[in-house]
């Protein structure tokens, strides 16, 4: 068999078919599977999609949130066992295909249009 | 010394740990590995296994190759190590070496030889610091003073300098043998591993002093 062929095949156990469609610009609440000493529980992180890379198994998103004044970007790999669930809960309108200038902007003008 | 397999690189990739992390592997296609000559004590001198890896057309070998294999009726094979032995050997030829010899978890070490880089200089191929690229420096990449002046009047032997780096043999220690793969002949290797994709490799048990 072909090597590519049997690489496919491996992360293909990983691969999840049931996300749903994230475009740059869109709110997402991503829940994560966190443990901590010794339980699992849910923890849910919501912001703006900025980033979007890789491919395949190495899928991943970087969300941004400005909490209590500071930015917060976390990378999540969406095949990832520990992401439990990712609801997207706004569509944003943008001409990017990173939003890295949000980094520089603070109050209203972090604002992304909505898609209609 | 224990018996271990002969294997082509695939190319790396990512899988998820029962715990949720990723990990970074590299699958490796080991077989068929098929014994191709064993050899004794009595008969040799020392206990050691040939293991052939890599089906060919016969065209692709010289004749005393094919004889060889020919002997024992055995496929062309592009590729004969040896791993010696402690024990004697208990397998025949003509036998193959399954990759089930190795479980997830275990430790083993990866020989291959790396990607060759050509002609490199010191600051690729030793990691030199190389020179300030402004204010009005010249010395960008180059190597620096080789030595003293008149005493010795001589450069010591041994002095890192530019050269062919690369395309040499490479072992890597103690690496995680992740998964294996017995009816499909692959096995995944936490880590990278030498070489290219398609580099011939060779996965022995690690051989580390005290070590497991």
């Amino acid at each position: 068999m072909h090597a590519q062929e049997i690489i496919r095949s491996i992360e293909q156990e990983f691969i999840k078919t049931d996300l749903p469609l994230i475009n740059i610009g869109d709110n997402v609440r991503v829940n994560v599977k966190i443990v901590e000493g010794g339980k699992e529980r849910l923890q849910a992180f919501e912001g703006t999609v900025i980033c979007r890379r890789g491919a395949g198994i190495s899928k991943n998103i970087t969300v941004r949130r400005v909490f209590q004044g500071i930015g917060v970007e976390r990378v999540f790999l969406l095949h990832s066992p520990r992401i439990e669930s990712i609801k997207v809960t706004r569509r944003g309108s943008v001409r990017r295909a990173k939003l890295f200038y949000l980094r520089d902007r603070v109050g209203k003008a972090t604002r992304v249009k909505e898609k209609v | 010394m224990a018996l271990g397999l002969l294997g082509r690189k695939l190319g790396m990739t990512q899988i998820f740990s029962e715990s949720g992390e990723a990990i970074p592997v590299t699958v490796v296609e080991c077989g068929p590995c098929i014994v191709t000559q064993v050899k004794t004590q009595d008969k040799d001198g020392y206990n050691a296994i040939q293991v052939g890896f890599g089906n060919v057309s016969e065209k692709a070998l010289t004749q005393p190759e094919l004889g060889h294999l020919k002997k024992h009726e055995i496929v062309p094979l592009r590729h004969l190590q040896e791993f010696r032995l402690d024990a004697p050997p208990t397998m025949n030829v003509g036998e193959e070496v399954s990759p089930d010899l190795f479980m997830a978890g275990q430790k083993v070490d990866v020989r291959g030889l790396s990607i060759g880089k050509g002609f490199a200089g010191t600051v690729k191929r030793h990691h030199f610091g190389r020179g300030p690229k402004s204010h009005g420096s010249k010395n960008y990449r180059a190597p620096g003073s080789i030595g003293a002046g008149t005493t010795p009047g001589r450069v010591f032997p041994g002095v890192r300098m530019p050269g062919r780096m690369g395309n040499k043999q490479v072992t890597v220690l103690k690496l995680t043998v992740v998964r294996v793969d017995a009816e499909r002949k692959f096995i995944i290797i936490k880590g990278a591993l030498p070489g290219c994709e398609g580099n011939l490799l060779r996965i022995t048990p690690t051989n580390l002093v005290g070590g497991k």
